[in-house]
């Protein structure tokens, strides 16, 4: 009963700002109301007794993820009616990927509707707790994939480091080998100024 | 919890017995949280005064004990000033949201054996959220003021709180696999019963210095408070913040602090155990152990306050991502490997 009433409140929640996300005319605005959308997401994870996904979810979407997005738009200089200009070229190609996804999600509905149900679904088995499932199914009964995507993302973190990797010549960077290393005997010099001579 | 059992004695019905219980102790939590925080606050000033050889606030009350009182009563009088530039909902939102975030941590936080409102057993997963979330309070409260500097001073705090979280997370890591849980009740039994069994006197004793040194950098604490450092930036992100919403901000700030200190003693010092397992220090009640701690670290932090210098910017970042970064995931690999050698998980 009172799991019923709270996955409607957090479901309504979660479509609520999702349409928000794309309607709210402040990017920032639309990205706050993502993060209001990925909360909600983990509850419904906790409703489901998958409480570790839930909480994984919120370190990683909304505490890493989204802060990017929020840098990120909050420095862009957006200008709304540029921006509004192309919605007309973009239309049909959006229209396109829109009916496709809509397409996909009722062939999948179809399929799942028709097909003999397996039971409920559960997230929790008695006895053992939900992390250490899933810690069970990663990291030993699928431990090859595991390192296959670990392995792509290697990939991934290297090549953005390549792609922005500058070597800028003439900047002042902080050596602190360098700075220890430093005696009194290479970094003063004591002159005996003789008097209306100065230094040459 | 432990109100439960006694209340349906007296003839509630469970749902009821159950839901009083649970507000009784979430309110009492809160209560004594705020009241002790005031005093830590004039603690943290009294330390500082101290060191620098003055007398701090010393007008309210005797020794000044009323002054954080006085501050309050002040703060909320006064009037809430709103930027005319500023986005209003967001502006307002984000002390709430700060302060919101810094109370509901503690709900996972043990305070003696049994004492604790909500015993999930992702507990530690739970403060890494919460902590992780706290970012957005600043870096919300700091756009919306419509504001260059409190705008550079969120951006800052931002990006050094999400760095720092990473070798928080990685400490944590450690830490949960010598306790082999991820709760917190869990990770304090698996130091019981007394200093010689605590993480601190483990193979993660060097972890523990990485996790103060990167706590006093997650909540905005000298030597690492750039994000408000007064010279460059006057407040950083709460720079146009005035009255009680710029309370919400600091004291979500303190709580933070302290809950900082309350993990250190959790997770490194045995939470509400004894420092030695005999008679008299047996029989002092848990909580009065985890203040003590609390209290011990919290000094700490106010210490380092008052005697280190400000790090650069660019220090900060490189103290980060590359000392701590590569150390503690070196020790999650290590301790790995030496918990699989003893034995541990076959």
């Amino acid at each position: 009963m009172l799991q019923t009433i709270a996955f409607y409140v957090f479901a309504a929640v979660i479509i609520f700002s999702a349409l928000m996300v794309i309607s709210s005319r402040n990017p920032v605005h639309s990205v706050l109301f993502l993060i209001l959308a990925f909360l909600n997401a983990a509850a419904l994870f906790i409703l489901l007794g998958a409480e570790f996904l839930a909480w994984i979810l919120v370190v990683v979407y909304v505490g890493a993820v989204a802060v990017l997005f929020l840098f990120v738009v909050m420095m862009l200089d957006i200008d709304f009616a540029s921006l509004r200009a192309g919605f007309m070229q973009y239309l049909p190609i959006g229209a396109i990927i829109g009916l496709a996804i809509v397409s996909e999600l009722i062939l999948a509905y179809l399929g799942w509707a028709t097909a003999t149900p397996p039971g409920p679904p559960s997230a929790t088995t008695p006895g053992v707790s939900n992390t250490e499932a899933l810690g069970r199914i990663l990291y030993t009964d699928y431990i090859f994939y595991f390192q296959t995507a670990g392995l792509i993302l290697l990939v991934a973190m290297i090549g953005a480091i390549v792609l922005t990797l500058r070597h800028r010549v003439g900047v002042k960077r902080q050596s602190i080998a360098r700075q220890v290393r430093r005696v009194p005997a290479e970094a003063i010099e004591i002159l005996e100024v003789k008097p209306g001579q100065g230094v040459t | 919890m432990f109100l439960t059992g006694p209340l349906q004695s007296i003839g509630l019905p469970y749902g009821a017995a159950w839901l009083i219980s649970y507000i009784v102790s979430i309110l009492v939590l809160s209560v004594a949280l705020l009241v002790m925080l005031a005093f830590l606050l004039l603690a943290d000033r009294k330390i500082w005064a101290a060191v620098q050889i003055r007398r701090g606030p010393n007008v309210v009350g005797a020794f000044g004990l009323l002054q954080s009182f006085a501050d309050f009563i002040k703060f909320v009088l006064k009037e809430a000033v709103i930027p005319a530039g500023a986005n209003k909902v967001v502006f307002l939102l984000s002390p709430l949201i700060a302060f919101t975030l810094a109370l509901a941590a503690w709900a996972v936080i043990p305070v003696a054996s049994g004492w604790v409102i909500a015993d999930i057993n992702v507990g530690i997963l739970y403060l890494f959220a919460i902590s992780s979330l706290g970012v957005y309070g600043i870096i919300m409260g700091g756009w919306a003021s419509n504001s260059k500097y409190a705008f550079l001073g969120s951006l800052r705090s931002a990006a050094q709180m999400v760095s720092y979280e990473v070798s928080i997370g990685f400490i944590l890591i450690t830490v949960l696999l010598f306790a082999g849980s991820l709760r917190l009740t869990d990770i304090v039994q698996a130091q019981a019963p007394d200093i010689r069994h605590w993480f601190i006197a483990s193979p993660l004793f060097p972890m523990f210095f990485l996790f103060l040194i990167s706590a006093m950098a997650e909540t905005n604490r000298p030597p690492f408070d750039l994000p408000e450092a007064e010279s460059e930036l006057v407040a950083g992100f709460a720079v146009e913040y005035s009255s009680t919403p710029y309370l919400l901000f600091m004291v979500a700030e303190y709580l933070n602090i302290v809950l900082m200190c309350a993990m250190a003693s959790i997770l490194f010092f045995g939470g509400w155990l004894p420092l030695v397992d005999v008679w008299p220090l047996n029989a002092v009640p848990g909580v009065v152990w985890l203040l003590l701690k609390i209290w011990f670290f919290f000094f700490i932090f106010a210490m380092v306050k008052a005697i280190v210098p400000r790090y650069r910017y660019d220090q900060l970042m490189r103290l980060g991502w590359k000392v701590f970064l590569p150390i503690s995931l070196l020790w999650v690999v290590l301790s790995a490997g030496y918990l699989f050698a003893i034995g541990r998980f076959s």
